[in-house]
């Protein structure tokens, strides 16, 4: 039901969030020695989520997550570069926003069409 | 672990920032004990480095930033040969802090910013969830 309403979306949007979530750690954990930085590869990870909902095999929800590989790697084996990851964050925001406003389009679409304007 | 609430960006961010904190102010206790003198060597002020560890939190998948502590270096004191100093030894030598003035104001910098940077994707987050929320 969600997917026929939202199309793709639905799912993008919880991914969008999370790929947040997932950057946010990164720069949370910029001075943490020995941290790993982690993305999330949107496609794959989006490709998995709409199988699941195709209700094909239950996918696991560590999908799409990839390690960053660093430009130089650091002393203490943290592998965050903090412009990277900003940049990463900026271009995910943007497309958050996007994705939202495609989702209030349907939602506004269904509510014009139940109302009979 | 004692709270065992599922970690939220907020709490995530909260903890990194205090995280950032004690290490400004580690570096910060440093930079006000440079040139403090003890009359020992076991008496002189030795630096102090708070060390992080992460906490990654499996039910949501974000990575908090603990502190696990504050080490001392093991940075010897520097020894310096001044028989009029009130604290001077019976041979006239007392005992320096061995803080590295530079690396501690480069440390307070590079605390700044990361924390600067928090903030600015903290913020970034809120107003996206702002947004969803007020969607019709």
């Amino acid at each position: 039901m969600n997917e026929r309403l939202f199309g793709i979306h639905g799912a993008a949007l919880t991914l969008r969030s999370e790929r947040m979530g997932v950057i946010a750690s990164n720069i949370a954990n910029a001075a943490t020695p020995g941290y790993k930085a982690r993305d999330i590869d949107f496609n794959a990870a989006l490709e998995a989520r709409l199988a699941r909902a195709r209700g094909a095999m239950p996918a696991d929800p560590q999908a799409g997550m990839v390690w960053r590989a660093p430009t130089m790697p650091s002393l203490d084996g943290n592998t965050v570069e903090l412009a990277r990851e900003q940049v990463a964050f900026a271009e995910n925001a943007v497309a958050y926003s996007a994705t939202l406003s495609f989702v209030q389009g349907k939602v506004n679409t269904i509510t014009r069409a139940l109302k009979g304007e | 672990m004692p709270d065992r609430t599922p970690m939220t960006l907020f709490s995530m961010t909260t903890r990194a920032m205090s995280a950032q904190m004690v290490r400004m102010n580690a570096a910060t206790s440093n930079l006000a004990n440079a040139g403090s003198v003890s009359s020992t060597e076991a008496g002189a002020y030795r630096p102090i480095r708070a060390v992080f560890a992460t906490e990654l939190d499996r039910a949501s998948g974000l990575a908090g930033v603990t502190t696990g502590g504050l080490v001392r270096a093991e940075t010897a004191p520097t020894r310096r040969h001044d028989p009029s100093h009130p604290l001077a030894d019976r041979d006239g030598f007392v005992f320096e802090a061995p803080v590295d003035e530079t690396a501690e104001m480069v440390e307070i910098m590079e605390s700044a910013r990361q924390y600067q940077n928090l903030v600015q994707a903290l913020q970034t987050a809120k107003q996206l969830m702002l947004e969803t929320l007020r969607s019709q």
